[in-house]
């Protein structure tokens, strides 16, 4: 018996191998002038959706909990990070979002914000208590299912609608741009984007070894087993609301540090990311990239956003949605384990069609044993 | 061994007095009375709708009844006021009708997470499987006959397998009280037996509640012991199968209409 007494294997070397593409070797390639700050800048956005898959696969494809509003985190957090620059742009007077409405003097929420380390407790702090209240009061009242999903998406929306309103001295729909500086560095600075770039790819890969870790641990088999058959685990001992809850705010935090390194990268951030649509498409790449793995909707994401930013000019532009919504509805039909899933499912049809034809060839051999995939 | 309750001497394990329980009018339990002692094994019949999983569902926190008491060890705790896990936690165990396992898991996972000990969220990212617990795994193993699949997935378990990892997982949870509902469910006949040995090897170390349909296997594992008539969500008679069987009544409303009666 191994000291791992659980299933699954973690691929360390695999992993570390892309650990260092992506933070060391893509980043030199950039300062060598190969990789171009385009390309550069795009992957960093790529990355971003790939925590923030990540984050929905914890809840998706892990316990079972489809959350329609984890673009409200992620959103949060570069709400945050959004507050922070805004105070740092300095200059006289205060932004137009301000003035717009009459007031000549910061509300005083936005003083602390000066403070970098004061925004990134905010980056965790306020997501994760609007999922821990949120969260509570849903699994106390055992709220499953597609309900979850419901209301999930429900307060998303309400957010965005508060967020829309000029009045909560959030920027309304304009939100907030023309940022500057980060810590003291322009943010214009091709430098300064290779680092958010190198902050990015270090998140996901921690994100990545931290979920893997998680998953391994007993709690990944009870988070599984509430999955699977959550009146079991009930009857088990176990307060699964407890289970739940906890997961559902490790996701929160996890959303909105990729929302925080999202917003300084590409510049703005508005209530338009809150919108519905957002939350859907997140959940589209984790359901092609691979739902129950860790590696599969960072892949889904960086793939489907890679094929959104070739397909979505020029002449198929107006095909985009149509092109999702048609890889969505073959994965889900034919790749139940999304494209991670794919060279198991391929080799499990050859040695299938080999097996028939080596059964037909020699009748009186031994019976095949059954192929039951799900 | 077989030990005649006597229920003024000494303090019940588990007491139900006047329980009612009706769904949309229709009483599923009825002024039901029922009293255990520790380390008994007793065994409930009843024609179907008689209310027997209703019984175990208000038991383990699943419904809540309309009226009645239900109290445990000694009327320490109140069961009415506490919720499933809680119940869990003083030491219920049960094993569904439908064999109810963690399918995705393997049969070791699926003892470990009914280990008892700890159920926080602290102890399960930090806790070990020490290995005193593996070695009670490997003996639960050998006493529910899967040694040989101790790394196969709980959902490729042949029907029967699956309930005796249940009940693998009631024992793993170290249960005073197990409650077993129809264990020979599906079936054949030698697993019936088989599963009767096994009960009846529990006996005495744990206080063990079956409901059956199966007669034979009632009187497999009764032995003497009490057996508890349930009909319309009451108890109609209590005593050993011979008596019971013997009983107008019961011939009348459960073992008249049955051809499976020995």
């Amino acid at each position: 018996m191994t000291k791992q007494p659980f299933t699954g294997r973690l691929h360390t070397p695999l992993l570390i191998a892309l650990a260092v593409i992506l933070v060391v070797v893509i980043p030199l390639l950039n300062s060598l002038g190969i990789i171009s700050n385009f390309t550069l800048g795009n992957w960093g956005k790529y990355l971003c959706y790939g925590i923030l898959a990540i984050s929905i696969d914890l809840l998706w494809g892990y316990t079972g909990l489809l959350c329609l509003g984890q673009a409200l985190f992620f959103t949060l957090g570069g709400y945050m990070m959004g507050m922070h620059l805004m105070r740092m742009i300095g200059g006289d007077g205060v932004p137009t979002f301000l003035s717009m409405v009459g007031r000549t003097e910061w509300p005083s929420f936005f003083l602390p914000f000066s403070s970098f380390p004061f925004a990134l407790l905010m980056m965790v702090v306020v997501p994760g208590m609007l999922a821990y209240v949120f969260g509570y009061l849903a699994f106390r009242s055992r709220i499953k299912g597609v309900y979850f999903s419901i209301l999930t998406q429900a307060l998303t929306y309400g957010a965005a609608l508060l967020f829309f309103r000029n009045e909560l001295l959030m920027g309304g729909n304009n939100g907030f741009t023309d940022f500057r500086t980060l810590l003291g560095f322009s943010l214009r600075e091709d430098s300064t984007k290779r680092w958010l770039y190198i902050a990015t790819a270090l998140l996901l890969v921690l994100v990545v070894w931290g979920c893997k870790w998680l998953t391994h641990s007993r709690f990944g088999l009870i988070q599984r087993a509430i999955r699977d058959s959550e009146n079991r685990v009930l009857f088990s001992g176990y307060a699964t609301a407890n289970f739940k809850l906890f997961i559902f705010v490790i996701s929160a935090v996890i959303a909105s540090l990729a929302g925080a390194l999202f917003v300084p990268q590409v510049g703005i951030i508005n209530p338009s990311e809150m919108d519905t649509s957002k939350s859907l498409e997140a959940v589209v790449w984790v359901a092609l990239g691979g739902r129950g793995t860790i590696v599969g909707p960072v892949i889904g994401a960086i793939s489907v956003n890679a094929l959104k930013s070739w397909a979505s000019v020029g002449a198929t532009a107006d095909f985009w949605p149509l092109m999702l919504g048609g890889a969505f509805v073959l994965v889900v039909l034919f790749m139940p384990k999304g494209m991670v899933g794919l060279p198991a499912q391929i080799q499990g049809y050859i040695t299938r069609v080999s097996r028939n034809k080596s059964a037909a060839e020699s009748p009186s051999s031994e019976p095949t044993p059954e192929a039951t995939k799900p | 061994m077989i030990v005649e309750s006597s229920h003024l001497a000494k303090p019940f394990l588990l007491a139900a007095e006047g329980l009612n329980k009706s769904f949309d009018g229709f009483k599923a339990i009825n002024d039901l009375n029922f009293y255990l002692d520790e380390g008994e094994l007793r065994t409930v019949i009843g024609p179907n709708g008689a209310g027997k999983t209703t019984f175990l569902d208000l038991i383990t926190g699943r419904t809540q009844p309309d009226q009645g008491t239900l109290v445990w060890d000694d009327a320490k705790h109140d069961l009415l006021k506490l919720n499933e896990y809680e119940i869990y936690r003083l030491g219920i165990g049960r094993k569904f009708q439908t064999p109810t396992v963690y399918n995705d898991h393997t049969v070791t996972e699926n003892l470990i997470l009914s280990l008892a000990g700890s159920r926080g969220i602290w102890h399960s990212l930090f806790g070990k499987v020490t290995p005193a617990q593996r070695e009670r795994i490997a003996e639960i193993l050998a006493t529910i006959k899967l040694t040989n699949q101790a790394y196969r997935k709980a959902g490729e378990l042949a029907h029967g397998q699956k309930q005796w990892l249940e009940i693998g997982m009631l024992l793993a949870q170290e249960a005073r009280l197990l409650l077993v509902d129809e264990p020979a469910a599906g079936m054949t006949d030698e697993e019936t037996y088989r599963t009767g040995e096994l009960l009846l090897s529990l006996a005495g170390k744990h206080t063990i509640v079956v409901i059956e349909h199966d007669m034979t296997f009632v009187r497999q594992i009764s032995q003497g012991r009490k057996v508890t008539v349930l009909h319309q969500g009451h108890v109609l008679c209590e005593g050993p199968v011979d008596q019971v069987q013997a009983d107008e009544r019961v011939i009348e409303v459960y073992l008249g209409r049955k051809s499976k009666v020995a």
